[in-house]
């Protein structure tokens, strides 16, 4: 008799949550996966930035950001995502160009524009615009897309890739080039394009080379012998494949691991906080992380395939897909799979503008989802 | 378009994406299993592989340097000890730019230019990790220029260490040696674990010979260090086991030395370029053992500039040289009473017979004049007036009687022409000529070929015949004794300074002089006693309480033409004769035997002997001069 009140209270919580976040337009597992991701980063974080409370406080304010910006893009119609979309993308494009010329002018890398009370950098806008412009663009035509409508996305995705390259800025240039490919492919590009595609990366991959800054063919070299140079670029990628390897199945245990803690792991709160857990929590704390993401992409990918709308679907496939890129190309790095590019690990890494724009997608993605039978 | 096509369209769209979702899904999956494929092969394959390079990592291991022996003297008085100083070390793995970093240095005053080049060597010559010391002894002006630019010199750093420290300064130098910073040639020989974590050899000297037992045994302990290399106490609740090697304490060595009489020693001959050395004949024991001039053996413990180096290194007087063990010159008039000896065992000399001494000797057949000292000669002279006179024809006379071999034979039982043995090496053999060290010594047939009037003036210690000071010494303490013979030593002890058990070395006996019979000494030690007493070297001994024998020389630096009138103020000073006295006091129980030499002195009478006197007085009667006196004023009068 206890037992049954017991299990109603329960089911009539469940229900109010689910009410709740039917009102909140959020998806309920998603939001679970994201936030034990983003608690296991800000536990991690403790850890990675040497026991400070105060590198924790001022992660969870941009965590809180992040949050209220997924609340409100949540709360955001598809319709007017689709029509903010070629705009963003204009002024994306526009600050892009000011942060070039500034750049030219002061003769230096420049990334990102000062706005007094924050630094801004437009190609963290742009890895959100160029999908959504390319899933704009598509709306409405036929699938599989034309040759017209192909130049014109290339158009689009090319020319921010361009200017962000040239900043310089390799890592995000490449990511923006992969979220709108990412948009293309989902869009059903033929195979046999896609296959003539990668003939023609790894020849301009080769021509590339030559134009590549000396600093970035570096990366390159060292990518594929770390131990060429071993107390410079090489060594990130050895210091934290020690970390890693060191950790073993179990970790050497939480705030104990030497190469963090003593500091042979450079960036450990930032890009190479991943080392940390490997270092600390062992095969099977990076196992649950690991985890944590795959489920997270494939609740987004679920949710995508749900929508019944061409933009809403192409976004959202996007989205979960390049988040997955984001940990792919982050723990690849760490791991010495990939060379060292400046991505974060989604969610964790401490600092940088990612948190907010992730947790922006997904609330558009939220936002998409919930509103999946209104779009037509 | 119809609505049926957008329908249509709508399905086919549909069917399109959930391809290239599952497509997609695959893909994650297939990127997400290498991912944890990889993590596998770091984690658990290659664990222990990453585990050891983690270790390597966090532990190093820091050299606890021993203390270095102190040394004292025979009376328990500090000649060498250690003192903490403050050095620039530098860490080469930590250096990203190494000819910047040294670069910064000169500009900020604490390198020389010259010495850029040694430092650079000295640097590449370490292990990558061990902290190499590239200035030693930091004055409070130099840490504050360095403390100011710190951040400048990543891997640079001030440590304290204990610095070798010799409160005497040159006194002793050329005994005692020096240690000075380990060199690239040094390191080739010496095993560089041993000496990690220390900066300074033994160069010469005791602190060269006796380097290994003065150096201890140098410990380590593991530490545990951060990224930039300082040591961290613990890391968050782990307190790593760090193991601790403790290392041995250099022994303490005490010498033969004594430090007031080789004060007196030195203060005799201040302003010369000259060499004492005085022994116990009893037992070898090297009482002073002086080389004039010296130089402070602190600034090598320092580290000297090169062009400190260089001012030392090409100073004329040469106070880098060891002349008391390196110094060959002619032992002249002083091997007579050996040669005197010679001649009473093969029954050669008739102690009484007179000589008549006309100034000259010629061999017969030969017209050739073999000169005295004396120009007018010195009349009818026996044994002991010809040593007491040192009458030069007597001794040709003898020479010629005994032969080379003889000679040879009789002065090498003497220890000459060989190294003396004593316990510091690096001391010369100088040259006891035969026929047979002829032919070697010289490449033309012409020149190998041994005359006989080179065996005139062996006899007076002269042409070919090179000696050492030290050799000259051991003579005397073979004299003194009637044929005892022992090595000349420093170290008479050795202390373990964590039991302070003191062991005593046994003095060195060499086989001693058995083919003189007691009258035979007698004879030659009363023609030295009369050196003293109306000889040549009357006037040294006046007043002395105790009973001296003595023997002057003097060393020609060139040989003076036939017939040439021998004009000493018209050759350089640097062309005089070089003057020698040995002796040995008192002659009933002797307890010191002294050489010295005085180079380009002239007189052995007039120069060496009254520094001899004031060594002596100073041993057997404890009689100092005040510190500032002069050398003792001796005049020129001529053998």
């Amino acid at each position: 008799m206890l037992r049954e009140e017991v299990d109603s209270t329960a089911r009539r919580t469940l229900t109010q949550t689910a009410r709740v976040l039917g009102a909140l337009r959020l998806d309920g597992p998603l939001l679970i996966g994201l936030a034990l991701i983003a608690a296991y980063g800000q536990f991690v974080l403790y850890s990675a930035s040497g026991g400070d409370w105060g590198a924790v406080l001022r992660g969870s304010v941009r965590l809180g950001l992040g949050v209220l910006l997924m609340l409100i893009f949540a709360q955001l119609k598809p319709g007017v995502l689709r029509r903010l979309s070629p705009w963003l993308y204009a002024l994306g494009l526009l600050l892009l160009i000011i942060v070039d010329a500034v750049g030219y002018i002061g003769k230096g890398a420049q990334r990102w524009l000062d706005l007094g009370f924050m630094r801004f950098q437009p190609s963290e806008l742009m890895k959100l615009a160029v999908p959504m412009t390319c899933a704009w663009l598509l709306r409405e035509r036929a699938l599989p897309p034309d040759g017209r409508t192909l130049l014109s996305l290339a158009a689009i995705i090319l020319v921010p890739t361009a200017l962000t390259i040239i900043q310089p800025d390799l890592g995000t240039g490449l990511l923006i080039l992969m979220a709108g490919g990412i948009v293309v492919l989902l869009a059903g590009l033929s195979v046999r394009i896609i296959v003539g595609l990668g003939i023609g990366a790894i020849l301009s991959a080769w021509v590339g080379w030559y134009f590549l800054h000396d600093y970035q063919r570096q990366r390159v070299l060292t990518f594929i012998d770390p131990q060429t140079d071993p107390l410079g670029s090489g060594y990130h990628i050895i210091q934290s494949t020690i970390a890693i390897g060191s950790g073993g199945i179990f970790g050497k245990g939480y705030l104990r691991g030497t190469q963090g803690q003593l500091e042979f792991l450079p960036e450990r709160s930032t890009d190479f906080v991943f080392a940390v857990i490997g270092e600390e929590l062992g095969l099977l704390g990076a196992l649950l992380l690991i985890g944590l993401y795959v489920f997270v992409v494939m609740r987004a990918l679920f949710l995508a395939s749900q929508m019944r709308d061409t933009f809403a679907r192409l976004l959202s496939g996007c989205l979960a897909s390049i988040f997955f890129v984001y940990v792919f190309i982050n723990a690849g790095m760490v791991s010495g799979l990939l060379p060292v590019v400046g991505v974060p690990l989604p969610l964790v890494s401490y600092g940088g503008t990612s948190m907010v724009t992730l947790l922006a997608g997904f609330g558009m993605l939220m936002s998409l989802y919930a509103n999946r039978k209104l779009a037509a | 378009m119809s609505l049926r096509g957008i329908i249509k369209d709508f399905w086919r769209e549909q069917r399109l994406f959930e391809q290239r979702a599952i497509a997609a899904v695959v893909i994650i999956a297939t990127l997400a299993l290498l991912l944890v494929g990889r993590l596998v092969w770091l984690q658990v394959v290659r664990y222990d592989y990453y585990t050891d390079l983690s270790q390597g990592n966090r532990v190093r291991i820091e050299p606890l340097p021993a203390p270095r022996g102190i040394i004292y003297d025979r009376q328990g008085l500090i000649l060498a000890e250690n003192q903490p100083a403050y050095q620039l070390e530098l860490v080469p793995e930590q250096v990203p730019d190494l000819d910047a970093t040294l670069q910064g240095l000169v500009r900020i005053g604490l390198l020389d230019t010259d010495d850029v080049d040694d430092a650079k060597r000295t640097v590449r010559s370490r292990r990558p990790f061990d902290s190499v010391p590239i200035r030693l002894h930091l004055s409070e002006s130099d840490m504050a220029a360095f403390g100011v630019n710190r951040f400048e010199f990543p891997g640079v750093d001030i440590r304290t260490r204990l610095a070798r420290s010799y409160p005497h300064g040159e006194t002793a130098v050329h005994a005692l040696g020096y240690v000075g910073t380990i060199s690239a040639a040094d390191l080739a020989r010496i095993d560089r674990e041993a000496y990690a974590g220390t900066s300074t050899i033994g160069k010469v000297g005791i602190e060269a010979a006796f380097e290994a037992p003065l150096r201890g045994r140098n410990g380590s302990r593991e530490i545990m260090v951060n990224a930039r290399g300082r040591s961290v106490e613990k890391l968050g609740t782990l307190q790593p086991a760090l193991q601790t090697r403790p290392g041995e304490p250099g022994t303490d060595l005490f010498l033969t030395l004594d430090l007031e009489v080789q004060r007196v020693a030195e203060q005799a001959v201040r302003d010369q370029r000259a060499a004492i050395v005085a022994l116990d004949p009893n037992n070898g024991d090297v009482i002073a053992l002086v080389s004039r001039p010296g130089f402070d053996p602190n600034l090598f413990a320092r580290g000297l500039t090169r062009a400190e180096y260089a001012a030392l290194n090409d100073n004329p007087d040469r106070p880098l040289f060891n002349r008391a063990l390196r110094g060959t010159y002619p032992p002249g008039s002083t091997i007579k009473p050996v040669v005197a000896l010679a001649g009473l065992t093969h029954g050669i000399v008739e102690p009484n017979k007179p000589f008549f001494c006309v100034g000259y000797f010629s061999l017969p057949g030969s017209s050739h004049r073999f000169r005295d000292w004396r120009p007018k000669g010195h009349g009818a002279v026996d044994l002991r007036s010809a040593i007491s006179q040192s009458c030069d024809p007597y001794f040709y006379s003898l020479s010629n009687q005994l032969g080379v071999r003889r000679l040879n034979e009789f002065l090498g039982q003497f220890g000459l022409g060989k190294p003396t043995g004593i316990d510091i090496g690096g001391e010369k053999s100088g040259v006891l000529p035969s026929p047979e060290w002829k032919k070697t010594a010289f490449k033309q047939r012409s020149a190998q070929v041994w005359f006989p009037g080179e065996t005139v003036i062996f006899g007076i210690g002269q042409g070919y015949m090179t000696s050492t000071p030290v050799q000259l010494a051991h003579m005397a303490a073979i004299l003194a004794t009637r044929g005892k013979n022992f090595e000349p030593r420093l170290v008479r002890a050795l202390r373990d300074p964590r039991t302070q058990r003191m062991t005593e070395l046994p003095p060195t006996p060499l086989p001693p002089l058995q083919a003189a019979t007691a009258e035979h000494w007698d004879l030659i030690i009363d023609g030295m006693r009369a050196v003293m007493e109306g000889g040549t070297a009357t006037r040294s001994a006046a007043g002395a309480p105790y009973s001296i024998a003595g023997k002057t020389g003097t060393a020609q630096v060139f040989s003076v033409a036939q017939n040439a009138r021998y004009n000493e103020s018209a050759i350089a000073e640097r062309l005089r004769d070089h003057a020698w006295f040995i002796a040995f006091a008192p002659i009933e129980a002797p307890r010191i035997a002294i050489a010295v030499l005085v180079e380009n002195g002239r007189s052995g009478s007039g120069t060496a002997a009254p520094i001899a006197r004031a060594v002596m007085d100073a041993y057997l009667l404890r009689k100092f001069p005040p510190a500032d006196a002069a050398a003792p004023a001796g005049d020129v009068s001529g053998e």
